[in-house]
C-alpha cells in the first residue's frame, strides 16, 4: 500500500492549500495600501487604523460578542441537559421525537429556523405581549435554539464514553444523585462543556441569516455590519477584521492544543 | 453499606427524567416545533397593509360564527410562476453537485488523514476544523477578490499564459460550487474521518495477502463499509446547501437563483409574508425525505455501537 501513496498526498496537499490560501490572500491583502483589494501597491496598517475608529461596527462587534456569551452558557445547560436525557434515560416515551428535534437543528437552512422564529415573535407580541420589540432577546433565544443540539452532541459524545466507576462509588457511599452529578459526572465532562461553550459562542458569532430574521431595529450585529459592508463591494477594512479574527482563533487553538498536551488524562 | 433509601432513589430518579427531559423538550418545543406550525398557518393567509402584514386565518362572526379562510393564492403562485420552480430545481440542483463534489475531495483527504501515522492525524484533522472556527461570511468574501474578473485568479491565469482574457466566474452556478465546497468541506470529512478510523484494516490486508488488488480492494471492501460515513456527510452537505442563502447571494448571478436567496427577497424587499411562509413550507417539504434517512441512519449506527 505505501507506494501507492503519492496520488493520495497530492489530493490532500491541494486539499488543504483551497482551504488556506483564500484565508492567507485576505491576510496579506489586509496590509495593502490600496483600497482595491487585488491591486498591490504597498505596505500599510491604515485599514486597522480606520477599523478601530469604525464605531458603527464596534457597537455592533460589542453586541454580538455579549449576545454570544449569554448564548452559550443558556445552549450549554440546556444541551447538556438534553445529553443527560439521551445517554442517561435510555428508555423514554418520545425519545424518538426528542432525536429528531435535537437533530433538525443541525441542517435546517437558517432561512427557515430564522423566518419561522420570527413568525413566532410576532404571533406571541400579538397574542400575549411577549417579546416586546425583537433585539437582544429574541436573537439570543433564536441562537440557542440551534446552538444548543451543537452542545447535546459534543457532551453527548463524552457523557457515553465516560468511566462510571467513580460515579457509582460515590452511591454506593451514600451520596445523593444530584451531589453525584455535581462533584463527579460535571468535573469529569467539563472539557466537553468548555469546547461546547466555544462552539455556541463562534456560531452565535457567525451568524447573519437567523439575526437578520429576528433583530428589531437597533440591533444590528456584526454579521450584518459586515454584509453590509460587502454587499457594497470588497472593502480592506474587512480583510482587516479578518485578519483579527483569524489571529484570536489560532491563538486560542493553540493554547488549547499546548494544555491538552500538558494535561493528556484530561483527555 | 449506606445506601440511599430506594424510594429516595427513585424520587431523585424521577426528578432528574423530568429535568433532564422535559426543559430541552419544552424549549426545543415552543421554539423549534410551534414555528413550523405558524409558518404552515401564515403560508395560507394573504398579505395585508397590516401590522403584522398578513390577513387573520380565523375570525369570530358574532353569534358562535367561525369564518375560518384558507388561502392558496400563494402555493398557487409559485406552482404558476416558472421563477419559483425554477428556484427550486436549481437548488437541488446546486446542492446535488456540491455534494458530489465535497464528496470526490473530501473521501481521500478522510482517507488519507485516516492511514496517516498516528501523531500526524491530530493535527491534520485540526487543521480541516481550523476555518470553520474563523467566520463563515468572511471566508465566503475571500472568493469575491478572488473570482471577479479583475481578481487574483484571472490576473494568476492571464500571467500564466493560459487565458488571454479574464474569464466570467463571479456571479455563476460555478461560483457557488467553489464557494459551498470551500464551506461544507469540513462537514463532509469529519464524518468519514470517523467512520474510517473505525474500520477493521485486517480485510484489507487479508484482501491483499489473497492476491486482490488494491483498487479492487477498496471497491469491495473500503468503500461498502464506509458507506455510513458517505451518507452522513453526504446528508450534512446537502440539506443546509439546498436552503443556502449567503453563498448565492455574494457569489451567484441572476440566474443561478437558488430558493433560500428567494425566500429572503420575499421576505426582507417584497414584504411577502405569507409567500415567503409558502416557500419555506416547500422548501422543509423537499428535505423531509434526506433528513428521515439521515435519521434512520443515526439510529441504526447507534444500535451497532458496543
Amino acid at each position: 500500500m505505501r507506494r501507492r501513496r503519492w496520488p493520495l498526498l497530492t489530493v490532500l496537499a491541494f486539499g488543504y492549500a483551497f482551504l488556506y490560501v483564500p484565508i492567507l490572500l485576505l491576510i496579506i491583502y489586509s496590509f495593502n495600501e490600496s483600497r482595491l483589494v487585488t491591486v498591490w501597491t504597498g505596505f500599510s496598517t491604515k485599514w486597522y487604523v480606520e477599523l478601530f475608529r469604525n464605531q458603527q461596527l464596534l457597537d455592533a462587534a460589542w453586541l454580538s460578542v455579549r449576545i454570544a456569551a449569554v448564548n452559550a452558557t443558556l445552549a450549554v445547560v440546556l444541551g447538556t441537559l438534553a445529553a443527560n436525557a439521551l445517554v442517561r434515560h435510555r428508555h423514554f416515551r418520545g425519545r424518538t421525537g426528542f432525536e429528531l428535534l435535537l437533530t433538525a437543528p443541525l441542517v435546517m437552512p437558517d432561512v427557515i429556523i430564522g423566518l419561522s422564529l420570527l413568525l413566532l415573535f410576532v404571533a406571541m407580541q400579538h397574542t400575549i405581549g411577549w417579546p416586546d420589540g425583537r433585539g437582544f432577546t429574541t436573537i439570543t433565544i433564536a441562537h440557542v435554539t440551534f446552538s444548543m443540539a451543537y452542545v447535546a452532541v459534543v457532551v453527548r459524545a463524552r457523557l457515553s464514553q465516560m468511566d462510571r466507576s467513580l460515579e457509582e462509588a460515590a452511591m454506593d457511599l451514600g451520596a445523593r444523585p444530584l451531589r453525584v452529578y455535581l462533584t463527579i459526572t460535571l468535573p469529569l465532562i467539563a472539557p466537553a462543556l468548555l469546547s461546547g461553550w466555544l462552539l455556541a459562542f463562534t456560531l452565535s458569532l457567525d451568524d447573519l441569516v437567523i439575526a437578520s430574521f429576528v433583530a428589531g431595529p437597533g440591533s444590528t450585529t456584526l454579521p450584518m455590519v459586515i454584509y453590509s459592508s460587502v454587499r457594497m463591494g470588497v472593502s480592506p477594512q474587512i480583510n482587516a477584521l479578518a485578519t483579527i479574527i483569524v489571529a484570536v482563533v489560532t491563538l486560542a487553538v493553540v493554547i488549547a492544543g499546548i494544555s491538552m498536551r500538558r494535561g493528556p488524562e484530561a483527555r | 453499606m449506606p445506601a440511599p433509601p430506594p424510594n429516595r432513589a427513585k424520587h431523585a430518579h424521577r426528578t432528574s427524567r423530568l429535568v433532564n427531559i422535559g426543559i430541552p423538550y419544552l424549549w426545543l418545543g415552543l421554539f423549534f416545533l410551534l414555528p413550523f406550525a405558524i409558518v404552515l398557518q401564515i403560508s395560507l393567509a394573504e398579505p395585508a397593509l397590516a401590522q403584522p402584514p398578513y390577513t387573520a386565518l380565523w375570525q369570530w362572526v358574532d353569534e358562535g360564527l367561525l369564518r375560518i379562510e384558507i388561502n392558496l393564492r400563494n402555493f398557487m403562485m409559485v406552482a404558476e410562476d416558472d421563477l419559483y420552480l425554477s428556484a427550486l430545481l436549481n437548488s437541488l440542483q446546486v446542492a446535488f453537485i456540491c455534494t458530489l463534489l465535497c464528496l470526490l475531495l473530501g473521501y481521500p483527504m478522510a482517507y488519507a488523514i485516516a492511514t496517516a501515522p498516528e501523531r500526524w492525524r491530530i493535527i491534520l484533522l485540526m487543521l480541516i476544523v481550523l476555518p470553520f472556527w474563523t467566520s463563515f461570511l468572511i471566508r465566503v468574501y475571500a472568493w469575491i477578490g478572488i473570482l471577479k474578473s479583475n481578481g487574483l485568479l484571472n490576473d494568476l491565469l492571464i500571467w500564466l499564459g493560459l487565458i488571454d482574457t479574464p474569464l466570467a466566474i463571479l456571479h455563476t452556478n460555478t461560483a457557488i460550487y467553489i464557494g459551498v465546497v470551500y464551506s461544507y468541506l469540513p462537514f463532509m470529512i469529519l464524518p468519514l474521518y470517523a467512520n474510517l478510523t473505525r474500520l477493521d484494516l485486517s480485510l484489507l490486508e487479508a484482501a491483499a495477502d489473497l492476491g486482490c488488488r488494491p483498487m479492487r480492494a477498496f471497491l469491495r471492501v473500503t468503500l461498502p463499509l464506509s458507506m455510513a460515513g458517505i451518507v452522513a456527510g453526504s446528508m450534512l452537505v446537502f440539506i443546509p446547501v439546498v436552503g443556502e442563502f449567503v453563498i448565492p447571494d455574494l457569489l451567484g448571478g441572476p440566474e443561478s437563483l437558488m430558493v433560500g436567496k428567494l425566500l429572503w427577497t420575499e421576505f426582507f424587499s417584497n414584504k411577502d409574508w405569507p409567500l415567503a411562509s409558502a416557500l419555506a413550507i416547500l422548501l422543509l417539504a423537499l428535505l423531509v425525505v434526506p433528513f428521515v434517512m439521515m435519521q434512520r441512519l443515526q439510529q441504526r449506527m447507534e444500535g451497532s455501537r458496543p
